[in-house]
């Protein structure tokens, strides 16, 4: 094999090309969008972050909805919890934090801001993979609707708890968190989510997760621990909404309760919907059209949401198994005939 | 010595009495046919030994290991697998993925090396999908492997469940009334592969069956139930002339 090939199928090529070419983006999208270069560049650079924000919840939704086929709506709630987490973290440490590690140059505070993000972030990651692990356990005897009904209970909860703690803002909402998240970071985690559900999706994990979303009675009978696949899928997921948790917090550098109500876990569910449920491609779509077309529509007035939901219903009427279905996009080159 | 051994089996519905007080034992590599007329308890006795119900009373042994109450999947893990009656493919996924996530239990992969697609999960991917299509290629199935399950005809459907369960790698296979549906030609053909399979993996085959032929054709033994209790058990030629199987066929006057 030539060097070039081997270069190609080694393990660590994707990852090393997705952060350079990532690394080299971040700083025309600085120029461009954040100082403002461009006319509407600030504005365009909102929607972008939270389009990367979105594809996170949406993909990691897609593995308990789409591929492991538990119908969750608490996906709100897990959002919320890796933002407050992390921010409290953040909030707490930040003063600290600046001053153990310099912030001289550009360079230092670029480490020392990304630092303080990453150890955010790992809290809110730990703190909701504690939170999926407890949904996770009623969600083994519960099936479809009682399912979502226990997940729904669960996203309204953490809402209230949080509306009641005053070290977080309680119904004032918290602010004073700091703009740590860059383009950078935010679509480091995108791909990071991306890949993670992937690679789980293409192993043996993730076959036994599509059969118990297939047939659970047939599942246990080919060997699949059903209890064990279950939490899992609910924790890898609810670890992912927590870092986007994370990310959306220190982009809007204030959180409100009101903001994590059910209606932003069927939003969710709407992007994997819409974009066909089960598939990783259909996940990323979905969350681009449901953050872009709001914003697409502006020029309607008073008609945008209207024509938002009309949108979405036609999508329904004429692709009810979503954009792109099942579609998988690199499944073929896998699947060689021997 | 695997061998699966049901003493005094009882199971209860609330007042109904599935199974009562059942004796059965399969030896290694035996070929053992359970029939009965319809609601007999076939099926709850199949429902028994995998773990979807726990008996009520008695005891199942594997192997010289109780396995009654255990979960179906670690009964599976104990090499005892199954086909389902009323076909329970894994509809939406391909031919080849079905008979993939049957090797599940045999994996090595952790999730470590399956995010970081390391040497060592790529090496397994590619063995089970060798592996897979071996096995498919014993049913004549290979051709169809990328297609959906739920899209294959029938006879192609019921063959597939066996390929899966023996994807488990089982000593015991059980084989809930493989033959239904199918068309006397295609019950041949059936027959012969039992046999064979039988021979090729020296399984211990319990097979429940509704068509008398391929039972008589097949089986060493047979033990006929009614009303969950047993009421005769031997040879093929010697079920086959016993009174009490045709009168709980045919009725008392015939």
């Amino acid at each position: 094999m030539s060097f070039w090939r081997r270069l190609i199928h080694s393990s660590a090529f994707y990852p090393i090309a997705c952060i350079t070419v990532l690394a080299l983006l971040s700083l025309p999208v600085r120029y461009f969008f954040v100082d403002g270069y461009l006319d509407q560049g600030p504005y365009l650079y909102q929607i972008l972050i939270l389009t990367g924000i979105n594809i996170i919840l949406a993909v990691s939704l897609t593995l308990i909805n789409g591929i492991a086929g538990q119908f969750s709506i608490g996906h709100a709630g897990f959002f919320a919890t890796g933002a407050y987490v992390s921010a409290f973290i953040t909030v707490t440490l930040g003063p600290h934090w600046h001053r153990w590690f310099s912030s001289a140059t550009p360079v230092s505070s670029w480490l020392s801001d990304s630092g303080l993000l990453l150890f955010g972030t790992l809290g809110a990651a730990l703190a909701t993979a504690l939170a999926g692990l407890l949904v996770g356990i009623p969600s083994l005897r519960l099936r479809g609707d009682y399912l979502a009904i226990v997940t729904l209970g669960f996203g309204e909860i953490i809402r209230v708890l949080i509306l009641n703690i005053d070290a977080v803002g309680g119904a004032r909402g918290f602010v004073g968190i700091p703009k740590l998240s860059t383009f950078f970071w935010v679509f480091f985690f995108v791909i990071t989510t991306i890949s993670t559900v992937y690679n789980v999706l293409h192993s043996s994990y993730g076959r036994a997760f599509l059969a118990i979303r297939e047939d659970e009675i047939a599942a246990q009978a080919m060997g699949v621990d059903l209890t064990r696949h279950k939490v899992m899928a609910f924790v890898i997921s609810s670890i992912f909404a927590g870092v986007a948790g994370s990310l959306f917090a220190h982009h809007t550098m204030y959180l409100h309760p009101n903001t994590f109500t059910f209606i932003k876990s069927f939003e969710i569910i709407i992007m994997i919907t819409i974009g066909g449920l089960g598939s990783i491609e259909g996940a990323v779509l979905g969350a681009i059209l449901l953050t872009i077309l709001p914003e697409a529509f502006r020029g309607f007035d008073s008609f945008r949401m209207v024509i938002y939901a009309l949108v979405l219903i036609l999508i329904m009427i004429y692709r009810p198994q979503g954009i792109l279905g099942r579609f998988t996009l690199w499944n073929k080159r896998r699947r060689k005939a021997p | 010595m695997n061998e699966l051994k049901l003493s005094n089996v009882t199971r209860e519905f609330g007042g109904l009495v599935a199974v009562q007080k059942l004796d059965l034992q399969v030896g290694q590599g035996e070929l053992f046919g359970l029939i009965g007329p319809n609601g007999a308890g076939k099926t709850t006795v199949f429902n028994l030994i995998t773990g979807v119900y726990s008996p009520t009373h008695g005891s199942i042994e594997y192997s010289q290991k109780s396995i009654a109450g255990l979960a179906p999947h670690q009964i599976a893990a104990c090499g005892i697998a199954r086909t389902f009656q009323n076909i329970r493919l894994f509809a939406g996924l391909s031919v080849l993925d079905n008979v993939k996530l049957a090797m599940h239990q045999k994996r090595k992969q952790r999730l470590p090396s399956v995010l970081f697609r390391s040497s060592s999960f790529k090496q397994e991917e590619q063995q089970l999908e060798a592996s897979a299509l071996r096995l498919l290629e014993i049913f004549g199935l290979e051709n169809l492997c990328h297609e959906n399950a739920g899209n294959l005809p029938y006879g192609s459907q019921r063959r597939l469940e066996i390929a899966r369960a023996l994807a488990t790698q089982p000593k015991l296979l059980l084989l809930d009334e493989p033959a239904a549906g199918m068309n006397p030609q295609e019950s041949l053909e059936l027959m012969k592969l039992i046999k064979g399979l039988r021979d090729e993996f020296k399984l211990g085959i319990l097979l429940v069956e509704h068509n008398m032929r391929v039972v008589m054709g097949v089986c060493e033994r047979i033990q006929v139930i009614v009303h969950g209790e047993t009421i005769a058990m031997g040879r093929p030629e010697e079920i086959r002339r016993n009174i009490k199987v045709i009168e709980a066929y045919l009725g008392k006057d015939s």
